[in-house]
């Protein structure tokens, strides 16, 4: 009786679509969110991601129809991440019909928001989202950066940073290398490592597979859950595969 | 025959809206209300619930919800609370040190799991008493989906119960006579929450 590992698809989602592409068999709308996330829970997901990248505040209006028209539809764990700057925006997506909601931007910007909404909703609604590059002149080599991709720096130490949000009450980490992100090269497992040293809460890890005996590795480093996307949108990788592969390998699966 | 019916009572928390449809979607016709007649009235009540023990025994006592819940398990009339709407069914939680009167149904105590990984989140089994109605059917190997820190710890005198262990054993799922309550969430639990609802929903039509 051990918790199973989670297998997670993320998919971005701007005005209400799923965008930088997702190619799906037997699929007649593959840019549909709803449909998407009902293929995952079929495939058997065991908690799907929505990345909201809108830009406007018209189509973060239309996240909330998404979530809800998900939620109504797909019995498994959803979480939505991207934009959300406050409790209100927390108890927003919650009533749309999300399960948990990731903070990243706004949790660097102002740290006490994580206790705000901890207190408010309990903290395993929060998932503290950390985009994480190596290089820096930190302490332990990882610094969190914000914007995705554009590596802004932030100055924090990425594990101190991990061990800071548990503190003020993240229920989850969802740790993404920036430098793995893409390659697929497999995840950055002295990263995953180090955080998981650093805390005691659930850990996402996210950024690098390529092939399904990347996953393994992972949670053998210290991940509780392992998150991906293109290889799963492109059939690279199924979550059967993902979870044959860790099973193979003696962990826990649903 | 007409469905079930089910008050899924609205206080103030979380997400209902997953609640809401896979309680429809296991057959019954599902009314979300924060009205005590209507709790009162229906075949089932549903009490959901998440966040802290402390919130949401001030909203089930704020809505005196807690006195229709003792109500209809004195009358033998189904009960069903789900996570920390199941936890608000013991005698009290115990969150940072202080203690919270809770509905008091199930004798027990809702405390910290002791456990080196905290929050138990994600997908674990189960090993369910013989003959408890709400697992009839299913799978022993199935997985339900938890998420919590807190948990009762015994079973309470006369009930059936579901234990999990996450480096310790707890209460997964507990039932006597027409109250009944799951630690895990069975409207996230996929085809196993679905089989679990059905059964509690089937046995109101009976």
């Amino acid at each position: 009786m051990t918790v199973a590992v989670r297998v997670i698809p993320c998919l971005d989602v701007d005005a209400g679509r799923v965008v930088k592409g997702v190619n799906f068999e037997n699929l007649r709308d593959a840019g549909d969110p709803v449909a998407l996330a009902a293929a995952y829970d079929a495939a058997g997901a065991d908690e799907l991601t929505f990345l909201d990248v809108s830009a406007s505040s018209g189509d973060r209006a239309t996240m909330y129809d998404v979530v809800a028209r998900t939620a109504e539809q797909v019995f498994i764990p959803l979480t939505v991440g991207g934009g959300v700057r406050t409790p209100e925006d927390v108890d927003r997506l919650l009533r749309a019909g999300a399960d948990k909601v990731g903070i990243n931007t706004a949790a660097i910007s102002r740290p006490e928001v994580i206790s705000e909404i901890a207190e408010r909703f309990g903290n395993q609604v929060l998932v503290l989202s950390a985009d994480v590059a190596s290089g820096r002149d930190t302490d332990s080599g990882w610094e969190v950066t914000t914007h995705g991709g554009q590596k802004r720096s932030t100055g924090l130490d990425a594990v101190e940073w991990c061990a800071r949000a548990a503190e003020l009450g993240a229920g989850e980490i969802l740790l993404n290398s920036i430098d793995s992100d893409g390659m697929k090269q497999g995840f950055d497992l002295k990263l995953i490592a180090a955080v998981r040293a650093a805390v005691d809460i659930p850990l996402i890890a996210s950024g690098g597979a390529g092939k399904a005996a990347d996953f393994p590795p992972a949670v053998a480093a210290g991940a509780d859950a392992v998150l991906a996307a293109s290889i799963f949108h492109f059939g690279d990788v199924s979550i059967g595969e993902v979870k044959q592969e860790l099973k193979n390998a003696g962990h826990p699966v649903r | 025959m007409s469905k079930p019916s089910v008050a899924l009572f609205d206080y103030g928390s979380g997400n209902l809206r997953s609640a809401f449809r896979a309680l429809e979607r296991a057959g019954a016709e599902v009314e979300l209300t924060s009205d005590l007649d209507a709790a009162r009235r229906a075949d089932g009540l549903f009490v959901p619930g998440v966040g802290a023990f402390a919130a949401c025994m001030a909203g089930v006592v704020k809505h005196g919800l807690d006195t229709v819940i003792r109500e209809r398990v004195a009358a033998d009339a189904p009960v069903l609370g789900v996570c920390v709407g199941a936890q608000v069914l013991f005698t009290e939680g115990v969150e940072h040190g202080i203690e919270t009167e809770g509905v008091g149904v199930f004798e027990g105590r809702v405390e910290l799991l002791a456990a080196q990984r905290v929050p138990h989140m994600g997908w674990n089994t189960v090993a369910v008493d013989e003959g408890m109605r709400l697992f009839a059917g299913i799978d022993p190997e199935e997985r339900f989906y938890f998420v919590h820190s807190y948990a009762a710890k015994a079973t309470p005198p006369g009930a059936l119960a579901a234990v999990c262990t996450h480096d310790e054993p707890f209460i997964a799922a507990v039932e006597r006579g027409s109250a009944a309550a799951t630690q895990f969430h069975p409207e996230k639990s996929g085809d196993a929450g679905y089989a679990l609802l059905s059964n509690w929903i089937k046995d109101l039509a009976a």
